[in-house]
C-alpha cells in the first residue's frame, strides 16, 4: 500500500503554487492564440480565390465614345468609360458640391489623384461598388437625367448616392467616399490591363 | 436490490439518492431525473397573475425546437456553394415530397421567431422584467437575440438569391466602416474579393453548426437564470417576499402543471396562425421571402431596391438615415446595443406600467410607434419624405433610451399592493 502521506497546511508554500498556477494559466494563454492562428487564417482568401483575382484586359477598341462596358476583376464589376470631350467637359464646375473634389482620400492611385480621376482624359476606370454599401451604380450619362441641374454620372439606385463622371461623390449622398479606381495599365495602346500599375508589375 | 461493487461490498450512491425499487428508483440513484423535475416543473412556483404576455417566452422555445427541427431536414437536400445552393433550394420546393412544407416552415419560422421575441421583449418593458435582480436574465436574453439575429442573416443567404445575395454584401461591408483594420476585415470575413463560394460555405457552417448551439447554450443560460430569480409579474411585486407557512409563495403555482398546460393552449393559438401563414401566404406578399430573392444570385445586377426581411428594418431605416456611412453604422449598433443598458437606465421606483405614470406609459408608446414605423421606413427606398421620417423616428427611438433615467424618476407613480392582483375566473 501506498504511503497516503497528507501534507499539513503549514507546510505548503502558498506563493510557490500560486506561481505554478498563474505560470501555467499563461502558458496555456499563449498556446490558446497560437492554435487558435490557423483556423483565423483558414477564413482569408484562398490560394484560388487569390489566383482568380489575377489581372484582367480589356480590348478598348470595341468602346465606343460615350459606351461604358462593365468587366470583372477581381469579383467587383469594373466601369470603362470612353468619356467624350462634352462629357469630360461636364466634370469641371461644380467642385463646390462634392465632398472630395481633389481626390485627396486614398481612393484612387497616384496616377489618378488629378481631377479626371484617370491615366486619360478619354477613359475613365472605376470599380462600380458604390462606397456606401456596395450597390452597383447606374450610369446616368446624361445631362439632367436625374434632376435638372445634373452634370452626369452615377446614381446608386440603392440608397441615392451619387457621383460625377470622374466617379467623385456630390454632398448630400450617403456614401462619404469618391468611387475607387482600380490600379491599371496600358501596355500597348488600346489595351488596358486592370489589377497592374505597369507593365509586368502586379498588385499584392 | 442493492448496489454493490465488484468485491462485493455495497457501492457508495450519494446519501440524498432516493431509496426504493423499480427501474424509475434505479434511474433516480444514477441521474437526478426527480430532483430536476421538481426543482425545474413541479416545485418552481411561477406567479398566479400571469397574462397573455407571459406565452412569448414558451412559444419561442416552441419555435426555436421548430427550427431545429425543419432545419436539420432541409440541410439534407440543401447543397451549400455557389453553383448548387439555388437550385437545391428549387430542388426542395419541387422535387422532394413534401420539401416545400419543410421549407415555408423553416421560412415562416424564422419569421415567427422574431415576432414573438419582439412581443417577449415588449411584455419586459411594460412590466419592468429587466429591473433587479433579473438584470442577467435580461442581458443574457438580449444575447439570445443577437445570435438570433446573426442565425437568421445567415440564413437568408443560404437560398443564394439575388437579395441573399445583396443583403449579404451591404451587411458584410458594414464592417468596412470600423477604421483601419475594415477592408481587411471584410476581406477576412468573405475568403474572396467579394461574397462568394467561400463566403457561402463559412455562413452555411455557422449557420447550421455553431450558431445554434450557441442559441441552446443561451437559452438554457436564460432558463437558468429565470429560475434562479423567478419569473416576474404584471404587478412587477417579487412573490418571494411573501411566503406561506409552507415555505411557498402565496402568490405563486407550481409551473407544472397550472402554465405547462396553459401555454399549450397558447402553442394550439399559436400554430393555427402558424399554419394559415404556411399554407396561404407562406411570402407574406414578400414580407417572409421577398420576391427578387426568386432569381439567382448576380452580381453584376443589384436590385432596383435592397431591403432586408421585414425583423431587421428598424435598424436598416435607421442606418439609411444618416448620411455618413460610419455614423450610420455606428447608429445602427448603437440602435441594438441601447436595450443592454436598460436594466440601468430605468430608475423608476416601480417595475410594472400598471404603477408607473403617464410618462413612463407615454415614452413606451413613442418607442414602441417609432419602433414600429422604422420598421415600415426600412422597407421603403430611402427618399425624399420617407428619410426625413426615419431621422424623427430615429431621434424618438434614441430618446426613449437616452432620456430614461430622467422621466423615470420625474414620473408619478401610483402605489404598489401588498399582493399580485388576481382575479379568479
Amino acid at each position: 500500500m501506498a504511503d497516503h502521506a497528507v501534507v499539513a497546511d503549514d507546510d505548503v508554500d502558498l506563493s510557490r503554487r500560486k506561481f505554478l498556477t498563474r505560470a501555467t494559466i499563461a502558458t496555456g494563454a499563449v498556446g490558446a492564440v497560437f492554435a487558435a492562428v490557423p483556423f483565423i487564417e483558414s477564413w482569408s482568401p484562398s490560394e484560388r480565390a487569390r489566383a482568380q483575382g489575377s489581372p484582367t484586359t480589356v480590348d478598348l477598341s470595341k468602346v465606343l465614345p460615350g459606351q461604358m462596358v462593365t468587366v470583372v476583376w477581381r469579383r467587383s464589376p469594373i466601369y470603362v468609360v470612353r468619356r467624350t470631350p462634352d462629357m469630360v467637359a461636364r466634370i469641371a464646375g461644380h467642385d463646390e458640391l462634392l465632398k472630395d473634389p481633389k481626390s485627396e482620400q486614398p481612393q484612387q492611385p497616384k496616377y489618378a489623384e488629378n481631377p479626371l480621376r484617370s491615366r486619360t482624359a478619354e477613359f475613365l476606370v472605376l470599380i462600380g461598388t458604390c462606397t456606401h454599401l456596395g450597390c452597383l451604380p447606374k450610369q446616368r450619362f446624361a445631362a439632367g437625367e436625374v434632376y435638372p441641374s445634373w452634370p452626369g454620372g452615377f446614381f446608386c439606385p440603392c440608397h441615392g448616392s451619387r457621383f460625377d463622371l470622374a466617379g467623385r461623390v456630390f454632398e448630400g449622398s450617403p456614401a462619404s467616399l469618391n468611387l475607387k479606381v482600380p490600379p491599371y495599365s496600358y501596355p500597348k495602346p488600346a489595351t488596358l490591363v486592370i489589377g497592374v500599375d505597369e507593365k509586368e508589375k502586379g498588385v499584392a | 436490490m442493492a448496489v454493490k461493487t465488484a468485491s462485493g461490498a455495497p457501492a457508495k450512491l450519494p446519501d440524498n439518492a432516493p431509496a426504493g425499487g423499480g427501474l424509475w428508483a434505479w434511474i433516480n440513484k444514477r441521474l437526478p431525473a426527480d430532483e430536476f423535475i421538481s426543482e425545474q416543473l413541479t416545485g418552481y412556483y411561477a406567479p398566479k397573475n400571469f397574462n397573455i404576455w407571459y406565452f412569448f417566452g414558451s412559444l419561442a422555445l416552441v419555435v426555436l425546437v421548430l427550427q431545429l427541427a425543419t432545419g436539420i431536414f432541409l440541410t439534407m437536400f440543401y447543397k451549400p456553394g455557389e453553383l448548387t445552393s439555388f437550385d437545391s433550394v428549387e430542388y426542395i420546393m419541387r422535387e422532394v415530397d413534401f420539401g416545400w412544407l419543410i421549407r415555408y416552415l423553416h421560412s415562416t419560422g424564422a419569421s415567427a421567431f422574431f415576432i414573438v421575441v419582439y412581443l417577449h421583449m415588449f411584455r419586459a418593458f411594460l412590466y419592468g422584467s429587466y429591473r433587479a435582480p433579473r438584470e442577467l436574465l435580461w442581458l443574457v436574453g438580449m444575447l439570445v437575440y443577437l445570435a438570433l439575429m446573426a442565425e437568421a442573416f445567415m440564413g437568408y443567404v443560404l437560398p443564394w438569391g439575388n437579395m441573399s445575395f445583396w443583403g449579404a454584401q451591404v451587411i458584410v461591408n458594414l464592417f468596412g466602416t470600423i477604421p483601419a483594420i475594415g477592408p481587411g476585415l471584410v476581406e477576412w470575413i468573405r475568403g474572396d474579393y467579394g461574397i462568394a463560394d467561400a463566403t457561402l460555405n463559412r455562413f452555411f457552417a455557422l449557420h447550421v453548426a455553431l450558431l445554434p448551439l450557441a442559441l441552446l447554450l443561451l437559452v438554457m443560460l436564460h432558463l437558468v437564470a429565470l429560475r434562479q430569480t423567478g419569473s416576474n409579474n404584471p404587478d412587477g411585486i417579487e412573490i418571494k417576499e411573501k411566503v406561506g407557512p409552507d415555505g411557498k409563495p402565496l402568490d405563486g403555482i407550481p409551473f407544472h402543471l397550472s402554465y405547462t398546460v396553459k401555454d399549450v393552449v397558447g402553442v394550439g393559438v399559436f400554430f393555427v396562425l402558424f399554419a394559415l401563414v404556411v399554407f396561404f401566404v407562406p411570402t407574406f406578399g414578400g414580407l417572409f421571402l421577398e420576391a427578387p430573392n426568386f432569381e439567382p444570385a448576380n452580381p453584376m445586377s443589384t436590385p432596383e431596391h435592397i431591403a432586408p426581411v421585414w425583423y431587421f428594418t428598424p435598424y436598416y431605416a435607421i442606418l439609411r438615415a444618416v448620411p455618413s456611412q460610419r455614423m450610420g453604422a455606428l447608429l445602427m449598433l448603437l440602435a441594438v446595443a441601447a436595450f443592454l443598458f436598460v436594466p440601468w437606465l430605468d430608475r423608476s421606483p416601480v417595475k410594472s406600467m400598471r404603477y408607473k405614470g403617464w410618462m413612463s406609459r407615454t415614452a413606451l408608446a413613442l418607442f414602441a410607434v417609432s419602433f414600429v414605423a422604422l420598421g415600415y421606413l426600412g422597407l421603403q427606398p430611402a427618399e425624399g419624405l420617407y428619410v426625413v421620417l426615419a431621422r424623427i423616428f430615429a431621434a424618438i427611438y434614441f430618446l426613449f433610451f437616452l432620456l430614461m433615467p430622467l422621466y423615470t424618476i420625474l414620473d408619478p407613480v401610483k402605489p404598489v399592493p401588498e399582493r399580485v392582483s388576481f382575479h379568479a375566473h
